[in-house]
């Protein structure tokens, strides 16, 4: 059993890690779920949420918006749509993209389109504050 | 024969226009290099994307989605890219008549073809021998274009599709190969037809799924179809700076050549005008003696 795991992560723009960790911990679409090296094939669509990943005994944290993981041998592929590394992560528009949201919620009627839109949009800006937090 | 101050003229004029190749070429050269990188880096996620669903589909049914499920020869979608702007060679030739002869060949084999152009060149090109099949026109979307533009045309076509109005969807662009070589693609969108499948079955490999197969696959399909529109989108874009890029080139080259032989016409006027006024002179001297 191989005592690393081979993480690489790719969005549409580029190729955003490729790395040797230890474990990591992602937002599976049935709940958060953990992956050490040696764990079966798995194929899993992903949510909005942070994967966190440790190398090292130093962890990183990526916000990652809609995509999927899967696991085979002891590779670990993620595709998503964007991700962002803690570090990379732009604390101002994100706090300016929730209080827009924020806004929008209350202004609009629950059955509105737009509103499971916000929403969304919420949602991710929540999780990019959240990781900006933690120390990349 | 021309006097010399037209032949100045001429001159003056071709170097103005080689000054413009120049910078256009400059330009494309620049905006290359951008384009390149975007083309490139979208390949790795399109790769990636068509492993994960040929290992799917292996083990999937062929109509076990909508999106898989051949369903005959109804009605069809050719989607053309092009370029907006001209100046770039046979850049927008070569893909429009392609699609021309993609649908002409086909007009048969489909009940009714219809054409989804992006880029005003190819409307432009078209629209006097097809127009009555162009349903949409997309236009400044390849300059600078990101996934969420992609992401829309592609949710497009798949409701299209789910919605049965098209039963066969189709690419046709111009992949990028190099700065000088573009190669004019055409691919099937829809039905997805994933890569073969392997004879040998080791390399199948049992996943666990996540919340089930069948959603996985529902979501992983729609996906597909926007990543090949996204990598179109791309492809086309670097293609196209590249094809800018080598027709002002050779532009300019061309021009410099014709400086070249204007001088040298200019230069043998000049000498016949001397070697004139030269004999002028002697025979007036001579007829004074």
């Amino acid at each position: 059993m191989a005592e690393k795991l081979k993480l690489e992560m790719v969005t549409p723009y580029k190729r955003l890690l490729s790395e040797e960790v230890d474990e990591l911990t992602a937002p599976g679409f049935v709940g958060e779920l953990g992956i050490l090296p040696g764990h079966t094939p798995l194929l899993t669509t992903l949510k909005v949420g942070e994967l966190s990943y440790k190398k090292d005994s130093e962890q990183f944290h990526v916000a990652v918006n809609w995509g999927y993981l899967e696991v085979e041998g002891d590779t670990v592929t993620v595709l998503v749509d964007t991700a962002e590394k803690s570090d990379e992560i732009d604390l101002a528009r994100a706090r300016a993209a929730m209080d827009r949201a924020e806004d929008a919620l209350k202004a609009l009627p629950q059955e509105d389109k737009k509103y499971r839109i916000m929403e969304a949009a919420l949602q991710r800006a929540l999780i990019r504050i959240q990781v900006a937090g933690k120390k990349g | 024969m021309p006097s010399l101050k037209d032949i100045k003229k001429r001159i003056g004029s071709v170097k103005n226009t080689q000054q413009i190749t120049k910078a256009m070429k400059m330009v494309a050269a620049a905006k290359l290099r951008r384009a390149q990188e975007a083309a490139v880096s979208a390949r790795p996620y399109a790769e990636k994307l068509q492993a994960v669903l040929s290992n799917l589909a292996k083990r999937e049914e062929a109509d076990a989605h909508p999106l898989l499920s051949q369903r005959g020869t109804g009605r069809a979608l050719v989607v053309l890219m092009t370029a907006d702007r001209g100046l770039c060679g046979g850049f927008n030739g070569n893909v429009s008549k392609a699609a021309e002869r993609f649908i002409r060949a086909n007009e048969q084999g489909f009940d009714e073809i219809d054409l989804m152009i992006i880029g005003r060149k190819g409307r432009d090109f078209l629209k006097s021998r097809l127009g009555d099949k162009i349903i949409k026109v997309y236009e400044n979307i390849t300059a600078d274009a990101n996934y969420k533009t992609a992401a829309l045309i592609g949710q497009e076509i798949v409701n299209n599709y789910t919605n049965e109005k098209y039963d066969a969807v189709y690419v046709v662009y111009n992949a990028f190969q190099s700065a000088i070589v573009q190669n004019v693609t055409l691919e099937q969108v829809l039905p997805i037809q994933p890569a073969e499948a392997v004879a040998a079955d080791e390399s199948v490999i049992d996943y666990l799924y996540e919340p089930n197969r069948g959603q996985v696959l529902a979501e992983i399909l729609p996906k597909m179809v926007e990543v090949q529109i996204f990598r179109a989108l791309v492809e086309s874009n670097a293609s196209e700076q590249g094809a800018r890029m080598s027709s002002m080139d050779s532009a300019s080259r061309n021009a410099s050549e014709m400086i070249g032989k204007l001088t040298l016409q200019y230069n043998r006027a000049r000498q016949a005008a001397i070697t004139k006024e030269l004999m002028e002179i002697i025979s007036g001297s001579e007829s004074i003696k």
